[in-house]
């Protein structure tokens, strides 16, 4: 079935070559990255994980929403998701790709990342995110792949792929806990010790991978053949609005106990991210931003007359989108380590070649959703 | 008493995770039971602070440990790499301090380590062993040449005890001691209390180095040992007690 990502139209193409740009940019940057070290990003021994650690992050939950299409279509046979719930899959596996991508460009010494297989350690989280990450890419790629190869036959799929599926609900849950947990286990990084972590994560997943989802729906209905249809956009924008609601109800918890209860140390982060310590005011600005565009998101999905309106829809998604992404891709794991263990506060900025390598991986996601898409679309087509 | 309550909450915890069986992470121990009994030394440091005002401003134990260990001397905030360094008493105990405190304590620094804490953070989280606490002393070790560089273990000290090499550290190594390895980039490193001096039976360096024999080195396990006394003998306390990690390392303010 590959074959068909090897014809295409002139837009195919371009978006192509695009793609194939940015991720050279990103690779000659990284190998400059390579030989310098990490010196050449903004972290620093109190930031020691920035902007990769943090897209690595928001890159789960997008990988997770999955299953939001998965779900309703095999588990309540609604049929609106049949058409969409491989461009689930295949979002899950090209997320999954940079996560596995942007942890490996956070390494110090890639050439020895092979060491967490040749010395297990079950005690460190990062192991169990490590092989829910590979769990999920194989399952999803395999089903995705399956059923598709099935639908080119016009044959049902095979039933073994049904046990997959739905090995693949729960462990979507846990690949995003599991990275939770990455953080919620740390007792001395008050920021991330909180046990609404996990399903913050969760909450704020299933409203940005939808968004994405949708976002990518639109793309394909204006250039494509694919239209995946209205209820399964409108459906998909309910999701988003529940899932965004409970973020941000989320969100107020922590707030809740950190300022009712004032302890101190739990106060000085949300203290750094919404005013500033000191002179120390980076995150202040965007994180207005997100808030904002939360509020802002959530008038716009709430109310029927605009979540049903194309225009508001797409704004509404890409509102929900960028909130997230500000909230989870960097503050969260930012602020973990503002102020640092010794009360002191160090400010992190990403730097130029840090954006580019990111890029870069981005390059390589889109890359392989639009190759995989492609696919999907040819496949189709050649039955119409 | 084999497994205590809070080592089969740990377990419990672990087990909801992954599952695992209880091998390995039994040694979880209360505060007033630290485990004694489990390792024939359990390596330990007093500093006496008020000894160490008396030399003021000295930096005799840092100038020491870094030369011994080839740390190398990077004058950025970000890059900077230190195994034992000085911090105000606020910093390095923010819970502790308070409005009325002497102001003799409040302005004197405190010098800071790794903790060799019996319950490591760093141990727990390192996705490869490449940090380790040895069995036979309780020391927290690297190995230099296994740490992948993911730094999860810098997140995981609630100490700021670790740092990371953030580029090739050879150029700013005045002085290269070719009886210690010298770091490449990317790895993370910290004190290691002189293991390499402790296996041929000499104290660490920071200890043989301080004038004003503020800082006292012996096994915690051997109620005869001077350390013992000391802590007998004087008030201590311990970085961030409240987190459980059970530091090794104790002050005199």
């Amino acid at each position: 079935m590959l074959e068909k990502a090897l014809t295409g139209s002139r837009k195919y193409w371009l978006l192509v070559f695009s793609l194939l740009a940015i991720i050279g940019v990103g690779f000659g940057t990284y190998l400059y990255q390579l030989r310098e070290g990490l010196t050449v990003t903004g972290m620093g021994r109190d930031v020691s994980w920035g902007l990769y650690i943090g897209q690595m992050t928001f890159l789960v939950g997008v990988a997770a929403s999955a299953v939001m299409v998965v779900l309703p279509y095999y588990l309540h046979n609604y049929k609106a998701f049949g058409k969409v719930t491989i461009l689930g899959e295949f979002l899950a596996v090209a997320a999954i790709t940079m996560c596995a991508l942007m942890i490996l460009v956070d390494l110090g010494q890639p050439s020895r990342g092979i060491n967490i297989i040749l010395y297990p350690s079950p005690k460190s989280v990062m192991f169990w995110d490590l092989i829910s990450f590979a769990g999920y890419f194989t399952l999803n790629i395999v089903i995705g792949w399956t059923v598709l190869g099935a639908e080119k036959k016009s044959v049902p799929p095979p039933k073994w792929v049904k046990p997959l599926i739905y090995i693949s609900i729960p462990w979507a849950v846990s690949i995003h806990t599991v990275t939770a947990f990455l953080y919620s286990g740390l007792g001395g990084r008050s920021f991330w010790f909180t046990a609404i972590l996990a399903p913050r994560f969760l909450a704020s997943a299933f409203a940005a991978g939808p968004s994405l989802l949708i976002l990518l729906m639109y793309l394909l209905r204006k250039h494509t053949s694919f239209n995946a249809g209205k209820d399964a956009f409108q459906t998909l924008a309910k999701i988003v609005t529940y899932a965004m609601i409970l973020n941000v109800f989320f969100v107020f918890l922590e707030l809740f106990t950190a300022l009712y209860s004032g302890v101190h140390e739990h106060i000085l982060h949300f203290e750094y991210l919404y005013f500033g310590l000191g002179e120390n005011t980076a995150a202040v600005f965007s994180m207005w931003l997100s808030a904002a565009l939360a509020v802002f998101s959530l008038i716009l999905l709430i109310n029927p007359k605009t979540r049903q309106k194309d225009g508001f829809l797409i704004l509404a998604c890409i509102s929900v989108f960028i909130s997230l992404w500000i909230e989870k891709g960097m503050a969260l794991v930012v602020t973990g380590f503002v102020p640092n263990p010794l009360d002191q506060v160090v400010e992190y900025f990403p730097t130029v070649p840090e954006v580019l390598i990111t890029l870069g991986v981005y390059g390589i996601g889109f890359f392989i959703l639009t190759v995989l898409y492609k696919v999907v679309i040819s496949v189709r087509d050649s039955h119409a | 008493m084999g497994i205590n309550r809070r080592s089969f909450l740990k377990l419990a915890g672990l087990a909801s995770l992954s599952g695992l069986s209880a091998a390995g992470v039994s040694k979880a121990v209360s505060q007033e039971t630290a485990s004694l009994t489990d390792k024939k030394i359990r390596w330990g440091m007093v500093f006496d602070m008020r000894k160490c005002r008396e030399q003021n401003n000295c930096t005799a134990c840092i100038d020491a440990c870094h030369k011994t260990h080839n740390v190398p001397d990077i004058k950025s905030v970000k890059e900077e790499i230190k195994w034992i360094w000085k911090a105000k008493f606020e910093n390095a105990f923010p819970t502790q301090t308070h409005e009325f405190i002497s102001e003799s304590v409040k302005n004197a620094p405190s010098a800071v380590l790794c903790n060799h804490c019996e319950n490591p953070p760093c141990v727990q989280v390192c996705p490869t062993q490449a940090t380790f606490k040895r069995d036979s002393d309780g020391i927290v070790m690297m190995d230099f040449h296994r740490c992948i560089g993911c730094r999860y273990c810098m997140a995981g000290c609630p100490y700021g005890a670790r740092s990371f090499n953030w580029k090739d550290p050879k150029p700013f190594v005045k002085e290269i001691n070719p009886k210690f390895p010298l770091r490449t980039k990317g790895v993370v490193e910290k004190c290691n209390l002189c293991a390499e001096r402790i296996a041929k039976g000499k104290i660490p360096a920071c200890v043989e180095a301080c004038k004003g024999k503020a800082i006292i080195f012996g096994d915690l396990n051997d109620p005869e040992s001077e350390i013992r006394k000391v802590l007998a003998e004087n008030d201590t306390i311990r970085r961030k007690p409240h987190l459980h990690t059970l530091p090794n390392i104790y002050y005199i303010m």
